[in-house]
């Protein structure tokens, strides 16, 4: 049995291929794919969106919309952004007489109940300059008390607010109080003089909304008295989200209040976590007693009650006449934050310390500055970004908060939690001044929260290239 | 179990004493003084209530007399409620809060532990979908705005009965605790339902759950026993930190729903710059949290064998 020799003119020589079939997808970087799927989740790029109109509203709107946050008028107040665009031009204010009845006698002796007034009905057109309302003379009765309510009253007990009582031979009643173009509830009650009876007529009423033209000239809203007559519509002041309990526009107080939530909310975890990264990297890098010893420091930190403190310490740091209280508020949010990604950045940066990338470089002879710069931090980027986008919507909400409670920032300078506050308090006559606020924190903090919970699929190492 | 008990209880009592002495630096920074708020006083009359309230020594003595009368559990006198006793404010009014707290604890484990293991089970189906919808609804709208909705409800359904069914505001009965808790128990809820779903999904892959359908156990049975049990742990990690934000986030409820609670009276101290209040509650406050959170850890190590030994 012989051995196989295989001789040289068995093989035959090939000539050098230029093209070979490259199997393989084209290589990306960890940021390029990251990327490539942070494109794919629809509703991070969604969020993604709404931050980049965001910033449009926040830094180009006042430019568009140049309006004076500040400015107050009382002309105004708490316009919801429903009302109409233009009023009627009606006769200046002229004084009623109102309905008497002429010979009026009092009744001999007050009956135990009487009935409803009857014929309710409205004097002249209703306009927000004035109402008046008449009815028919209620037998046995010696007087009548007028109240008006936002809304349909429940019962007898649930009027509203009391406008005023006529005598007995008082058949009308003029109402001038802060009116609205909107629907109103009117009540009349029979009474003896003093005492109610418990019986009432109800009559709804949505007074047009009117201007005269004395005023028009005091708001500018016409040139001179002669541009305008009487039965005329004229544009009045454009609120498109209406205003506040100042007459201040919303829309521009809201742009002036993203400023100040957005500043606080991105600049402070910025802040904090630049000092997190500094802190947590030395602590993670050194080792020994110096990380036990920093470490323990960073565990006290968080072991203060958050809130407490950032009230102490905004207080300690004190607001001076005419100051907003920005700059305390970030300084107690970057002085109480930092703990969180120091913790986070030194665990991960004993992590990568013993991988295997970084021993390979070490025996390649990679120096100490070159490992941090191009192996370690690079490393934890994807981990400090999505800590990054997850602070953002906490730093907001802070923010809110403490401005809610009359900790945050100082009157007038707006903020969205500030307007919250305010708008609050008349949350049921006019929702718009609490909705529209709480509508921007919302949006944005949910903004962010999506946008981070797609970078940490999209950054997680585990994840790549699995699909 | 005994040692790393009595570790962590040590480093406890360092960490409240390091509140303490953090509230105490920030509260002698705060521009202004206690005494600045009444009606101007004669030098004697100042000097006099300096020297009551021990203001008029040197701010290293004012620390030791701070924290022997600490140690000893006191907390001084109020400044702007002559004669009442710091202790005594907290004795009245942290019960209220811890009651709020309890409650709206209790009501967001029950509800994140519930609609946490549902969506895990109905993945990607209409009640996760809804659920998980409303999670990110509960974290991203502030509490604040849940308190005015949840009061406004109140008011609406009291409107549409004719008569006060549900107390809008206040504290007395068990009704007034109602919507108060439920509110404030709501962001809570939102992030432990959604960490409990994600716990799930991932217990749902362990071996121990295929081997337990292997066996032919009952689905019911591999749901609560392995699954369920599994899967709560995370869950009771995060009660410490979540009592902690519960605790101070009642401020807003007890403001919206004027609630004589703890917290509404620590931001009533504050804008009154009443000394002994401040410092006696936020140190009160941090010592309870560092106590909360040891407790869970420990409760955490009789729930998980595992933890134990390590």
């Amino acid at each position: 049995m012989s051995l196989f020799q295989p001789s040289s003119d068995m093989f035959e020589r090939l000539e050098a291929q230029d093209s070979v079939d490259i199997i393989a997808r084209p290589s990306l970087s960890y940021w390029q794919d990251a990327w490539v799927r942070l494109k794919k989740n629809t509703r991070a790029i969604i969020s993604l969106n709404i931050i980049i109109l965001l910033a449009i509203f926040t830094l180009i709107g006042p430019l568009a919309w140049r309006v004076d946050p500040t400015l107050q008028d009382l002309n105004q107040v708490s316009q919801s952004p429903s009302m109409p665009k233009s009023a009627l031009v009606v006769d200046s204010y002229r004084g009623w007489d109102g309905i008497r009845i002429d010979n009026y006698e009092p009744p001999q002796e007050y009956p135990k109940s009487v009935a409803a007034p009857t014929n309710l009905r409205t004097q002249g057109m209703p306009t927000t300059q004035v109402v008046r309302i008449a009815w028919d003379r209620v037998p046995g009765a010696d007087g009548y008390n007028v109240y008006r309510n936002n809304r349909a009253p429940l019962g007898f007990a649930d009027l509203g607010l009391p406008l005023g009582a006529t005598y007995g031979d008082e058949l009308g009643y003029e109402d001038r109080l802060s009116l609205e173009a909107r629907e109103y509830y009117y009540s009349i009650v029979p009474t003896d003089g003093l005492d109610e009876y418990e019986v009432f007529t109800q009559l709804i009423v949505t007074p047009q909304l009117a201007i005269t033209r004395e005023e028009a000239m005091e708001r500018h809203l016409i040139g001179s008295l002669d541009q305008v007559s009487v039965g005329d519509e004229v544009t009045i002041e454009f609120h498109p989200l209406g205003t506040d309990y100042l007459g201040r526009d919303m829309l521009a107080r809201l742009m002036e209040g993203a400023r100040v939530s957005l500043f606080i909310g991105i600049l402070a975890p910025l802040l904090y976590v630049l000092v997190g990264i500094i802190y947590g990297g030395f602590a993670g890098y050194l080792g020994g007693q110096f990380d036990v010893l920093l470490m323990r420091f960073a565990d006290f930190v968080v072991a203060l009650p958050f809130l407490l403190f950032m009230i102490l310490f905004k207080i300690a740091f004190g607001i001076g006449p005419g100051e907003s209280g920005i700059m305390p508020m970030l300084i107690a949010l970057v002085l109480l934050m930092w703990p969180a990604t120091a913790r986070l950045v030194r665990g991960q940066v004993l992590q990568i310390r013993e991988e295997g990338f970084i021993e390979a470089a070490r025996l390649l002879g990679a120096k100490n500055h070159y490992l941090i710069l191009r192996h370690i931090i690079p490393n934890t980027m994807g981990v400090i970004l999505v800590t990054l986008t997850f602070a953002v919507p906490a730093a907001i909400f802070t923010e809110a908060f403490l401005s809610f409670i009359g900790m945050g920032v100082a009157p007038p300078t707006p903020s969205w939690g500030s307007m919250c506050n305010e708008g609050v308090k008349t949350m049921l006559s006019h929702p718009h001044e609490l909705f529209f606020p709480a509508l921007f924190i919302s949006i944005t903090v949910l903004a962010f929260n999506l946008l981070g919970d797609g970078l940490t699929e999209a950054l997680d190492s585990k994840m790549r290239s699995r699909d | 179990m005994l040692m790393y008990t009595l570790k962590r209880l040590l480093a406890g009592v360092v960490t409240v004493w390091f509140i303490a002495t953090a509230t105490f630096i920030a509260m002698h920074q705060v521009p202004g003084d206690p005494l600045m708020n009444d009606k101007a006083v004669s030098p004697e009359i100042r000097a006099n209530l300096e020297a009551r309230y021990g203001l008029d020594k040197p701010v290293t003595t004012q620390y030791f007399i701070f924290m022997g009368n600490m140690l000893q559990g006191d907390f001084g006198i109020s400044f702007t409620q002559q004669n009442r006793k710091v202790n005594d404010i907290i004795r009245d009014h942290f019960p209220v809060s811890a009651t709020l707290g309890i409650l709206a604890i209790l009501f967001a484990t029950a509800g994140g532990v519930l609609f946490g293991a549902l969506t895990a089970v109905y993945r990607n189906r209409v009640p996760d979908v809804v659920i998980m919808f409303l999670v990110i609804l509960g974290i991203s709208v502030p509490s604040f705005v849940f308190a005015a909705l949840g009061q406004l409800m109140l008011v609406n359904i009291n409107r549409f009965f004719g008569y006060s069914v549900i107390p809008v505001a206040g504290w007395g009965t068990i009704w007034h605790l109602l919507m108060p808790s439920l509110v404030l128990g709501l962001t809570t809820m939102a992030l432990l339902t959604r960490l409990m779903r994600s716990s799930m999904l991932e217990v749902v892959n362990e071996d121990y759950i295929k081997t337990a359908r292997a066996k032919g156990l009952s689905p019911i049975r591999i749901f609560f026993r392995h699954q369920l049990r599994n899967a709560i742990l995370p869950v009771v990690t995060v009660l410490g930190p979540q009592i902690a934000a519960i605790t101070t986030g009642g401020f807003v409820v007890e403001l919206v729903f004027a609630i004589p609670g703890l917290g509404r009276y620590f931001v009533q101290a504050v804008q009154q710059l009443d000394y002994t209040v401040i410092m006696g509650t936020t140190v009160f406050y941090g010592a309870f949290l560092v106590f909360m959170v040891i407790v869970v850890d420990i409760l955490y190590g009789f729930i998980d064998p595992r933890v134990r030994l390590s």
